[in-house]
C-alpha cells in the first residue's frame, strides 16, 4: 500500500510519495537566478528558509506553462535541501496497491522515461510516479545554454504519445 | 544507558582537552625539564584519564595510561630528568591514548590494539633510568622542594637513603615527599593534601585526585571559579541560535521598512527599541561563536617539535595574541592552512643548527605566530628567523618549470617573485620530504584563505627570515553589503570588496566610457578601469561600450570593486543602499555558478543573491581564473592603467633580442663607420655634432664595440646632450596600439609588449639608458670637454 500526493502538470496526473512532501504553498514571489540551470525558476523565501523553485515542466520536457497561470509550490525534501516543484494543480492523496503498478512502458522515451518510477493504473486515469532525485539530476545537468530550449522541445512528444496509449 | 553515554561523552571531551594541553606541556617541559609545576600538571592529566577510564571500564586505555603515569611519577619526583628520548616516548603514549579515545568516540569500544610494544618501551625506559639515576645522590629538585614542605624532614631522608636499591622500593619511597611540594604551589590550600603522611600509596594518589575538578572543588580555587562562570554549550545549539538571530534581524528589517512611513510615535519608539535589542542580541550571539585563535594554536607547539625533530632542526614556537577572537567557522577554516604554514616555516624556512651557528644566529630557530586586529580585520602572521626566500632561486625554479621566460623573470620584482610560491605546482624544496616539498601546499593555502574572504601575502628578507601575513574577516555570518539592482533583481555585494561608487550623468557617459578593442573602460584618476556590465553578464553575454551606452539609464552607476589584486567597474542599473545581510549558503545545484557567493533575505522578505566579486571578475573576463593564473595576471592591473593609443615604434634586434623604442623618444637614426668609434676611458663614444656622444648597446652587450661593420645608432637628445643606442641590423618602423604588455619592475627590468604579434622588449628612454649602462647619464651631464 502506497500513498501518493497527486498533482497535474500539462494535463498529466503525477504522483510523489507522501512521505517526501514537506508542504504545499500558494504561488510565491520568486527571485530569478540568472545563469542557473534552466529548470531553476528562482528562489523563494519560505518563512526564512530559502527554497529553490524547480520548473517541473522543464524537467519533464513538457510544454511551458502559459504565462497567465500561476504555479503552485509543492515543497519536497531532496538531496538539494528543500526544493519546490512548480505544479499546475494539487489533487488528492491517493492510496494505491501494488497490483495497479506497471513499470514505465517502453514506448515512453526521452526525459520523461528517465524520471518516472512507473505507472499506476487508476480508474479512468494513469498516475505517473515521479522520482524526484532523478528529475532534479536530469534537469540540473542541462546547463543554462541557449540551445537547451530547443532540445527540450524535441522530447515533448513522447509523453503525449504514452499517455494516449492507455 | 543514556546516562552512561553522557558520562563517556563527558570523559571524551575532558580527555581531549587534557591531551591537547599535554602536547603543549611536554614541549614546554623539554625546554625546562625540571619544572615541577608542569610535571605535576602532566601527571595529573594522565592520572585523571587513567582514573576515569578505569571507572568506565576501558581497561586497555587504563593500562596504557598507567605505564605513562608510573614513568611520570618518577619524573615528577625527580628520580631522573626528562630528556628528548623520554619526551618522544611519552608523546607516543599520548598519541596512543588519543587513538584509543578516537576509537571509543567512533564505536564506543577501545578496539583490539593493546600497544604492548609501546608499553614495554616506556616501562623499559622507566627501569633503565631508575637504575642509572639510582646511583646519584638525591636529585636536586626533589630535595629542595621537599625542604619547603611540611612533610619534608621525615620524607627527605628515605628519599635519599634507598637510592642504590633497584626499581620497586624507590617508587614507594620517593613518592611521598614530592607529592606534597607539588600539591603546595598549585592548590594554594596546602593543608588538605599535605596531611596524608601514613601510607605511601595513599599519598601518591591523593594530591592527584584533588585536582579532579568534580571530586574536590574545594582544593582548587582557581579552577572552581572557571567552572562556575563558564558553560560547555553544544555547537549545534549555538548555530541554531545564530540562525534564529539571523531570522530575527531579517524580520526586524522587514518591520522597519513597513513601519517607516507610519506616523505613530508609539510604534516608532517601540520599533527603535526592537531595533536596538535585536542588534545587541545579534552581537551577543555572534560573540558566543567567537573563539580565541589560541584554540587552533594550542596544537602547534607539538607540531613544531615533531617537525623540527624530523628535519633535524631546533625550533621554538612563540605566540602573541592568542586571545584574538574569530568566528568559529573561520577558526575551523584557517586551521589547516596555518598548520601547513607552520610546518613550512620549519621545513623550508629554518636552517639546520650547524648552518645557523655558522651564520652567527642562535642554533635554535624561532617561529612566531602573531594575531591582532587591524581595521576591523584579523591579521595572523607566521614568521620565522630562518634563511628567508631567495627571489633569484624562485625565479630560477619558475623558469625551470616553464612558468616564466628568462626575460619575464628578469622583469619580475622580488616581491612578486617570492609570492609566486602561491602558484599551483610550485615548490622550491630541494628535496621532497614527507613534510613539505610536493608543491601541493601553498596554492591550496591561498585558495582556502581566499575562500573565507581572506588575503595572503609573503614577505621575506634573505638571510633574516620570512613572514606570511594572512588577513581575514573576523566573521562571515552577518556582513555589511551594498544592494544594487540589475536585470530587474536585487543583488548584494559584500562591502569588503567595495572600493567606491561612481555616478556618470547620461550626457557625459558617451565621453566617459571609452573602448579599447571592444572592451569598455572608464578613466579613473588617470587609470583605465575595465568595465563589466552586470545585466549582460547575468544574461551570459559580454557588453561592449555601445551596448552599455545604449541602455536607457538616467545615469550610469559604476561600482568599483576589488577582486584579488585587480580593480574593475561593475555597471549596474541602480544602487540601493547598504544593509547588514545574513549570509545563507546556496543550494547545491547553484553552487557551481561562479558569480554567486550565497543568498540572503532582504528587508522586504524577498530573496537576493550575493555576488562573488572574484567570480564576477572572472566571468567578466577582467580577473584571471585560478587555473589560468600566472605571471601575466600579476601585472594585468598595471597593463590596463598604462594603456596607450596606437603609436609608432622603432623595432630592432639587439643581442639576439627583439626590442622596440617609441619613435617619439628618438632624435635621429645615424650610421657610423666603425673607425669613428673611439673610447673615452672604458666607454665607447663617437664625435657627433661637436660633442662626444656616449654609445650604449641596446641589449647591454659590450662586445659590439670590437665587432666589424658599420654601427647603427638611435640617437637620443637628453637635456641638450646626445646619446647613442647601438642596435644590430636594420630597424623597422611599426605603428600599432599596444594591447598586451608586461610592465618592468622597479629593480630595473624592462617592459615587454606585443608588437606585430611578437613579444618585444620596450625600452623607455631614460630608464633604458640607465639600465643598459649605469652612469651614462652622469657622463652626459658632465661638461662635454671633460
Amino acid at each position: 500500500m502506497n500513498q501518493f500526493c497527486t498533482f497535474t502538470l500539462a494535463g498529466h496526473l503525477f504522483g510523489i510519495d507522501v512521505g517526501e512532501v514537506q508542504e504545499v504553498v500558494l504561488p510565491q514571489e520568486m527571485t530569478r537566478v540568472p545563469l542557473a540551470p534552466r529548470i531553476v525558476r528562482g528562489l523563494i523565501n519560505l518563512r526564512g528558509q530559502i527554497v529553490m523553485a524547480i520548473d517541473l515542466r522543464a524537467c519533464l520536457s513538457l510544454p511551458a506553462r502559459p504565462a497567465d497561470e500561476q504555479p503552485i509550490n509543492l515543497v519536497v525534501r531532496s538531496e538539494h535541501g528543500a526544493v519546490s516543484f512548480l505544479i499546475d494543480e494539487i489533487r488528492d492523496v491517493v492510496t494505491v496497491d501494488g497490483q495497479q503498478f506497471e513499470p514505465t512502458p517502453d514506448t515512453v522515451r526521452g526525459a520523461v522515461r528517465e524520471v518516472l518510477r512507473g505507472v499506476y493504473k487508476l480508474e479512468g486515469r494513469l498516475l505517473l510516479v515521479l522520482d524526484k532525485e532523478k528529475a532534479l539530476a536530469t534537469g540540473a545537468s542541462v546547463p543554462h545554454a541557449r540551445g537547451g530550449r530547443d532540445a527540450a522541445r524535441n522530447h515533448a512528444t513522447p509523453v503525449t504519445a504514452a499517455a494516449g496509449e492507455h | 544507558m543514556g546516562e552512561m553515554d553522557d558520562l563517556v561523552r563527558e570523559f571524551l571531551v575532558e580527555s581531549a582537552e587534557n591531551l591537547d594541553r599535554l602536547d603543549q606541556e611536554f614541549v614546554a617541559l623539554e625546554k625546562d625539564p625540571g619544572d615541577p609545576k608542569r610535571l605535576a600538571s602532566i601527571f595529573r592529566s594522565i592520572h585523571t584519564i587513567k582514573g576515569t577510564c578505569g571507572f568506565l571500564g576501558f581497561s586497555k586505555l587504563e593500562a596504557v595510561a598507567h605505564v605513562g603515569e608510573s614513568l611520570l611519577s618518577k619524573l615528577r619526583d625527580g628520580a631522573f630528568r626528562l630528556d628528548g628520548e623520554l619526551t618522544t616516548a611519552l608523546l607516543k603514549l599520548v598519541d596512543a591514548v588519543r587513538e584509543i579515545l578516537g576509537r571509543i568516540e567512533a564505536s564506543g569500544q577501545e578496539g583490539d590494539e593493546s600497544y604492548e610494544a609501546l608499553k614495554a618501551q616506556v616501562s623499559a625506559l622507566n627501569e633503565a633510568r631508575t637504575a642509572t639515576a639510582g646511583g646519584k645522590p638525591a636529585p636536586a629538585p626533589a630535595a629542595t622542594a621537599a625542604t619547603a614542605a611540611t612533610a619534608a624532614p621525615k620524607a627527605a631522608a628515605p628519599a635519599a637513603a634507598p637510592a642504590p636499591a633497584p626499581a620497586p622500593t624507590p617508587v614507594a619511597a620517593v613518592v611521598p615527599p614530592v607529592a606534597t611540594p607539588v600539591a603546595a604551589p598549585v592548590t594554594a590550600a596546602p593543608p588538605a593534601p599535605a596531611s596524608p603522611a601514613p601510607a605511601p600509596v595513599a599519598a601518591h594518589a591523593t594530591p592527584a585526585e584533588a585536582k579532579r575538578p568534580n571530586d574536590e572543588p574545594a582544593g582548587d580555587g582557581a579552577k572552581h571559579a572557571v567552572t562556575e562562570t563558564s558553560l560547555r554549550v553544544d555547537v549545534g545549539l549555538i548555530d541554531q541560535l545564530m540562525n534564529l538571530v539571523g531570522e530575527l534581524v531579517l524580520a526586524r528589517n522587514q518591520i522597519l521598512q513597513l513601519t517607516s512611513n507610519q506616523g505613530d510615535a508609539g510604534l516608532t519608539a517601540t520599533m527603535q527599541r526592537l531595533n536596538v535589542i535585536t542588534s545587541e542580541l545579534q552581537e551577543g550571539v555572534m560573540k558566543t561563536r567567537m573563539q580565541p585563535i589560541g584554540n587552533v594554536w594550542s596544537k602547534f607547539p607539538r607540531v613544531v617539535r615533531d617537525v623540527a625533530v624530523i628535519c633535524g632542526k631546533q625550533a621554538r614556537l612563540e605566540m602573541e595574541g592568542k586571545e584574538t577572537e574569530l568566528d568559529r567557522t573561520i577558526v575551523e577554516a584557517i586551521k589547516d592552512p596555518l598548520t601547513h604554514l607552520v610546518r613550512n616555516s620549519i621545513d623550508h624556512g629554518l636552517e639546520t643548527p650547524a648552518v645557523r651557528t655558522a651564520k652567527g644566529k642562535p642554533a635554535e630557530g624561532v617561529v612566531t605566530l602573531r594575531a591582532f586586529h587591524e581595521n576591523g580585520q584579523v591579521i595572523v602572521e607566521i614568521s620565522d628567523d630562518g634563511a628567508g626566500i631567495d627571489p633569484e632561486r624562485i625565479k630560477k625554479k619558475a623558469i625551470e618549470k616553464g612558468l616564466l621566460t628568462a626575460e619575464q623573470a628578469a622583469a619580475l620584482s622580488d616581491r612578486d617573485a617570492i609570492n609566486m610560491i602561491f602558484l599551483a605546482g610550485f615548490s622550491t624544496a630541494e628535496k621532497v620530504t614527507n613534510i613539505s616539498g610536493r608543491g601541493v601546499g601553498m596554492d591550496v593555502v591561498k585558495s582556502n584563505v581566499e575562500k573565507i574572504g581572506g588575503d595572503i601575502e609573503l614577505k621575506s628578507q634573505v638571510g633574516k627570515g620570512a613572514t606570511v601575513r594572512i588577513k581575514i574577516p573576523p566573521t562571515l555570518a552577518i556582513i555589511p553589503a551594498l544592494v544594487v539592482v540589475s536585470s530587474g533583481g536585487c543583488f548584494a555585494i559584500p562591502q569588503v570588496n567595495l572600493v567606491k561608487l561612481i555616478r556618470v550623468d547620461s550626457e557625459q557617459a558617451a565621453t566617459a566610457i571609452e573602448s579599447i578593442q571592444g572592451t569598455p573602460v572608464y578613466r579613473l584618476r588617470g587609470n583605465l578601469l575595465p568595465l563589466v556590465d552586470l545585466d549582460a553578464l547575468l544574461a551570459g553575454e559580454e557588453a561592449d561600450r555601445e551596448q552599455i551606452l545604449a541602455k536607457k539609464r538616467e545615469c550610469l552607476n559604476i561600482v568599483v570593486l576589488q577582486a584579488e589584486e585587480r580593480q574593475f567597474g561593475l555597471v549596474v542599473d541602480r544602487i540601493h543602499d547598504t544593509q547588514e545581510i545574513v549570509v545563507k549558503p546556496l543550494c547545491k545545484m547553484l553552487k557551481s555558478i561562479e558569480v554567486y557567493a550565497g543568498v540572503t533575505i532582504m528587508g522586504d522578505g524577498r530573496v537576493a543573491l550575493i555576488l562573488d566579486v572574484c567570480g564576477v571578475g572572472q566571468a567578466g573576463g577582467v580577473v584571471a581564473k585560478l587555473q589560468e593564473r600566472g605571471i601575466a595576471e600579476k601585472h594585468a592591473d598595471d597593463a590596463a592603467s598604462d594603456f596607450v593609443e596606437a603609436s609608432t615604434f622603432l623595432v630592432f634586434q639587439a643581442g639576439g633580442r627583439r626590442m622596440a623604442v617609441p619613435l617619439a623618444d628618438a632624435a635621429r637614426l645615424e650610421e657610423f663607420k666603425r673607425e669613428q668609434v673611439e673610447f673615452g676611458g672604458d666607454a665607447p663614444v663617437v664625435q657627433y655634432r661637436g660633442e662626444i656622444m656616449p654609445l650604449v648597446h641596446a641589449a647591454g652587450d659590450p662586445s659590439w664595440a670590437h665587432a666589424e661593420g658599420d654601427v647603427r645608432v638611435v640617437v637620443y637628445a637628453l637635456e641638450g646632450h646626445h646619446f647613442g643606442l647601438v642596435i644590430d641590423g636594420v630597424p623597422d618602423i611599426v605603428y600599432e596600439a599596444v594591447r598586451v604588455r608586461q610592465p618592468g619592475s622597479a629593480s630595473g627590468g624592462s617592459e615587454s609588449v606585443v608588437l606585430q604579434g611578437k613579444v618585444t622588449e620596450l625600452l623607455g628612454l631614460r630608464r633604458a639608458l640607465e639600465r643598459v649602462q649605469p652612469g651614462v647619464l652622469d657622463l652626459a651631464a658632465a661638461p662635454a670637454g671633460a
